[in-house]
C-alpha cells in the first residue's frame, strides 16, 4: 500500500464531510442555517487550542533538551494553529453578525479567540525580533510556556465577568450531548478530519523547515 | 562554573542576602540617574492628565474611573519597567552579572527593584488620580490591597518580559506587546476590585478578585523563577 494513502482518505472524508453539512444534517432550532458553521468553526478553534497545546508541550521539550528540532515544531505548530485561529475568528464573527447582530461584542468565546491571537502574534513579534537561533528558540520557548501558564486564569476570570451568549452543544453544566445524532455524526467527523488535516499541515511546514536548516548548514 | 550546581548549594537565606545585593545595586544605580524613575511617573502623570484634561467636567462612573486607573498603570508600567534589564545589555554590565550572582538571585533583585518602582510611582499616582478625577472611595482598604495586588502581578510579568526583550533587538514595543496578552487576566480582576471597593465594598466583597491576583502573581512568579535560568543563560 502506498505510504500517503491517507491524504487520499482525508480528501474524501473532507468532501463527504462538507457534503454532509450542508444536504444531510438538519438544522439546530432558533440557528436556522446558520447551524452549519458548527462544522467547521467549532474544529477550526479546537485545532487552534490543539495547536497551542503542542507547541507549549515542544517548547518544554525544547527546554528539557535543547535539540533544535523540537523548536521547528512548536514554531511550526504555532504557525498552523494561527491560521486556524483567524479561520475560527472570521467564521465566528460572520456567524455573530447573523444571529447577535454585530461581528464582535466581546463575548467571553470572543474575548478568549482574541487573546489567543494576540498571544500567537506576540510569539512570532519575538521570534522575529532575535537573530541567533538557539536564542530565538530559548526565548520563544520561555514565552510559549507562559503564555500558557496564564490560559487557565483566563479561562476561569472571563466567564466570570461576562455571560455567555455562544452555543455550547457539547461543553456545556451537564456534560450533556444534545446534539441530534445526525449532526453529531458531521461534527465529530469534521472534528477527526480537521485534525487530521492539521497533522498534514504540520507535517508539510516541518518537513520545510528541517530542509532549510540542512541548506543552510552546507552553505 | 556550573550555575546548577551553584544554585542547589544555596540556602534560602543565602538567595535573599544575594537577592538583595542585587536589589541594593540597581536602587543605587536608579537614583544615580533617575531613568526609569522619571521615565515612568513623568509617563503615568501626563496621561492622568491626559484623561482627566479630556473628560473636562464631566463625572465618570466608577467601571471607567477604575479602567482609566489600571489603564494608566498598564501603560506607565510598560514605559518603566523593561528598564531593568535593558540597562545591563545597553551598559554591557549583564556578562559581569552572569559570573558573581546565581541566576535566581538576580531575577528576585530585579523583581524587587520593579515592584519598589511601581510602588513608588503610586504613592504619586493614587492620591492625583482621587484628586484630578473625583473619585470617592469607599472601601479604602479593599482599594489599597487590590492596588498593592495588582502592581506585584504586574512587575512580576514585567521583570521576566524585561529580561526577554533585553536580548531581542527591537525592544521598546516588543515589551508592552508581549506583556499585554498575560497581564489581561491580572487588569481584569484589578478593574473588576477596584470598582468594587470604590463603590464601597470590603474586602469580603472583593475577594474572588484578590484570590486570583494573588494566585495568578504566585504562579507566574514561580514559573518565571523556574524560566529564567533558560533566558538568562547564554
Amino acid at each position: 500500500m502506498r505510504r500517503d494513502w491517507w491524504k487520499w482518505f482525508l480528501g474524501i472524508w473532507m468532501t463527504l464531510m462538507i457534503l454532509g453539512a450542508f444536504l444531510y444534517t438538519p438544522v439546530a432550532k432558533g440557528l436556522g442555517e446558520t447551524t452549519r458553521v458548527l462544522y467547521f468553526h467549532v474544529p477550526a478553534a479546537w485545532v487552534a487550542t490543539l495547536s497551542f497545546l503542542i507547541s507549549a508541550v515542544y517548547s518544554i521539550r525544547y527546554l528539557q533538551k535543547q535539540q533544535i528540532q523540537y523548536d521547528v515544531w512548536a514554531a511550526s505548530s504555532a504557525q498552523i494553529g494561527f491560521i486556524f485561529t483567524i479561520l475560527a475568528t472570521v467564521t465566528g464573527s460572520i456567524w455573530a453578525k447573523e444571529i447577535w447582530h454585530s461581528y464582535w461584542n466581546w463575548d467571553p468565546r470572543e474575548t478568549s479567540i482574541f487573546v489567543l491571537l494576540l498571544i500567537y502574534a506576540a510569539y512570532f513579534a519575538l521570534r522575529s525580533a532575535i537573530e541567533d537561533t538557539n536564542q530565538k528558540a530559548r526565548l520563544a520557548a520561555v514565552y510559549s510556556i507562559l503564555a500558557f501558564v496564564t490560559v487557565p486564569f483566563l479561562v476561569f476570570v472571563i466567564p466570570r465577568i461576562y455571560d455567555s451568549l455562544h452555543p455550547d452543544p457539547l461543553i456545556n453544566p451537564e456534560v450533556k450531548i444534545k446534539m441530534d445524532p445526525r449532526m453529531l455524526r458531521v461534527f465529530l467527523g469534521s472534528l477527526f478530519g480537521f485534525t487530521l488535516l492539521f497533522y498534514w499541515m504540520l507535517r508539510i511546514k516541518t518537513d520545510i523547515e528541517f530542509l532549510k536548516l540542512k541548506l543552510t548548514k552546507r552553505m | 562554573m556550573n550555575p546548577r550546581k551553584y544554585g542547589l548549594e544555596e540556602s534560602v537565606w543565602t538567595l535573599l542576602v544575594k537577592s538583595n545585593i542585587i536589589f541594593q545595586k540597581d536602587f543605587h544605580l536608579e537614583f544615580r540617574t533617575r531613568y526609569a524613575i522619571n521615565a515612568i511617573i513623568l509617563f503615568a502623570v501626563i496621561s492622568l492628565t491626559a484623561v482627566s484634561f479630556s473628560v473636562g467636567p464631566i463625572q465618570l462612573e466608577p467601571p471607567i474611573q477604575s479602567a482609566m486607573l489600571w489603564v494608566i498603570i498598564f501603560f506607565s508600567a510598560m514605559s518603566g519597567l523593561s528598564h531593568i534589564f535593558v540597562r545591563e545589555e545597553e551598559q554591557q554590565t549583564s556578562d559581569t552579572l552572569r559570573l558573581v550572582a546565581p541566576p535566581t538571585a538576580i531575577f528576585l533583585g530585579k523583581w524587587g527593584f520593579n515592584v519598589v518602582l511601581l510602588f513608588s510611582l503610586e504613592i504619586i499616582i493614587i492620591p492625583l488620580y482621587i484628586a484630578l478625577l473625583n473619585v470617592e472611595v469607599q472601601g479604602m482598604s479593599a482599594f489599597l490591597l487590590i492596588i498593592v495586588l495588582g502592581s506585584v502581578g504586574l512587575a512580576s510579568i514585567g521583570t521576566i518580559m524585561a529580561a526577554i526583550v533585553a536580548q531581542a533587538s527591537t525592544r521598546g514595543a516588543l515589551f508592552a506587546v508581549l506583556s499585554f496578552p498575560l497581564s489581561i487576566p491580572v487588569l481584569r480582576s484589578a478593574i473588576q476590585g477596584t470598582w468594587t471597593a470604590i463603590q464601597g465594598g470590603g474586602v469580603a466583597q472583593c475577594l474572588a478578585d484578590i484570590q486570583l491576583l494573588f494566585s495568578f502573581t504566585v504562579v507566574i512568579l514561580t514559573s518565571s523563577i523556574l524560566l529564567f535560568e533558560f533566558i538568562w543563560r547564554k
